[in-house]
């Protein structure tokens, strides 16, 4: 295993979340959307690691901590390759993928100016159109997202 | 109570939209009545908006209604800073449904979100007109006896008009042939095109308004060009009269041609077509009493004809 090798390099978890295979531009919105910043336990933060899959790679270690999976399926917006590893007692216990769920509340800022939900002090709302190809459309207004555009709405 | 709310024409259902206009043409052979005694509707008009407002309190008042609001946000405790959600809390006290106009895109949605009591839609910024479009094709249904396979060529502003969108939108159920006719700038949009090849509608787009596009149509809808849709005032200048309707070019429509129009008109159609029959838009604006008398009682879950 010597993949397991590489992240006990970086910091052996004996229980906690790591979150695996988020494209290195995506790592740091990936760590402000989960709210990694505000919390106090100790978190592992790599990027440009090599990988074969996506060239370079980030890597989230957050120990004693184990996210929901509707917090977690926020990233799938901008990293949706990321797999995320449940560690319990040093050893994996869960992989899985993140996906997209239908819809998006409080993550995405609409871009439309005019649109109520910039206006009012209430959360944004998206309906996921497509989840392959990235396509988000305002709940209030109707406007369309991309994948692309979406990271610098977060 | 939520579902009774008319935020968005896309909302609604054929069936739906098909005893709307059933329930227009009751009102038009019966338009006063005592429907609504007792019942107070509130007009909120946070962007002035005087047709649609006439229109809508018109409807209310032939039901034997009560219309309580304002009709610019200035009057309201909007201007002190108020937010949406607490104007509507607090109206939703006092009435038993909600015409609400708005400047700003997803207001009515969000207002039918914070509210047991119906939001009727009147205007959503550039978003969502629904009422408009139910008299549009009120009017279609009358003046033409159905809605199906019908000729419809849309003219002007295509690119912003949120009418035009909300009818094509309406339309898509009924196997009509589209006519687009438009400059390049305020060309339909690719996300209606892409609509129309997903539903089987045929459609075509083009720069002239010729007279074999008018002569094939059955409605002509015009739109209103405005200035400020430009990024180029040359390129106003170029096309604001290009599609422009003089009375001249409808000689040889067919018989059963209606021109339409949202209103207000500037110079898209010509004053010497008001004279002749197959100008439709003053009558146009006359459906809409009923067209709301139709949403309003739906609205309330009023069945219609009343037992």
């Amino acid at each position: 295993m010597t993949g397991n090798k590489k992240e006990l390099a970086v910091a052996a978890l004996k229980n906690g979340t790591v979150i695996d295979h988020i494209p290195s531009e995506a790592l740091f919105a990936a760590v402000r959307i989960l709210g990694i910043e505000n919390m106090g336990k100790s978190v592992t933060i790599g990027n440009n690691l090599h990988s074969n899959r996506l060239g370079t790679k980030g890597i989230i270690k957050v120990a004693d901590t184990e996210f929901e999976q509707c917090v977690l399926d926020r990233i799938a917006i901008i990293a949706p390759t990321a797999v995320v590893n449940i560690i319990r007692d040093y050893s994996v216990v869960e992989k899985r993928p993140v996906t997209l769920p239908d819809t998006l509340t409080g993550i995405v800022r609409c871009p439309n100016p005019k649109c109520i939900s910039n206006n009012e002090p209430m959360a944004s709302r998206f309906e996921v159109v497509d989840r392959n190809d990235v396509d988000l459309c305002c709940h209030y207004c109707g406007h369309h997202v991309a994948g692309g555009e979406a990271a610098s709405l977060l | 109570m939520k579902t009774q709310s008319l935020v968005s024409i896309d909302d609604i259902t054929k069936e739906e939209m098909l005893q709307l206009l059933e329930r227009a043409r009751y009102f038009e052979a019966n338009p006063n009545s005592k429907l609504l005694d007792g019942k107070v509707v509130a007009t909120l008009f946070f962007e002035p908006s005087t047709r649609t407002r006439l229109s809508f309190e018109t409807a209310v008042n032939r039901l034997g209604g009560r219309v309580i609001g304002f009709s610019d946000a200035s009057t309201s405790s909007t201007s002190k800073g108020e937010t949406l959600k607490d104007t509507i809390k607090m109206v939703s006290n006092y009435a038993d449904l909600i015409v609400m106009r708005h400047f700003l895109e997803g207001a009515a949605r969000y207002a039918s979100e914070i509210t047991d009591i119906p939001i009727v839609n009147a205007g959503d910024g550039a978003n969502q007109h629904p009422s408009q479009t139910m008299l549009d094709l009120y009017s279609i249904l009358k003046t033409q006896g159905r809605l199906d396979n019908l000729t419809i060529t849309m003219v002007g502003d295509l690119k912003y008009g949120r009418t035009v969108h909300s009818l094509l939108m309406a339309l898509r159920f009924f196997k009509p042939v589209f006519n687009f006719v438009s400059s390049k700038e305020l060309a339909m949009p690719a996300e209606y095109l892409e609509v129309c090849r997903r539903e089987g509608i045929e459609f075509h787009e083009y720069r002239d308004f010729s007279q074999e596009v008018i002569d094939s149509s059955d409605i002509i809808y015009m739109t209103r060009v405005q200035r400020e849709r430009f990024s180029d005032v040359m390129e106003y200048e170029k096309v604001k009269n290009l599609y422009t309707l003089h009375n001249a070019m409808l000689a040889t429509s067919k018989p059963n041609l209606k021109i339409l129009h949202p209103l207000p008109r500037v110079n898209e159609i010509n004053i010497d077509v008001d004279d002749n029959p197959k100008a439709y838009y003053f009558e146009q604006a006359r459906n809409g009493v009923f067209a709301r008398q139709a949403i309003i009682t739906k609205a309330l879950g009023l069945q219609i004809p009343p037992k």
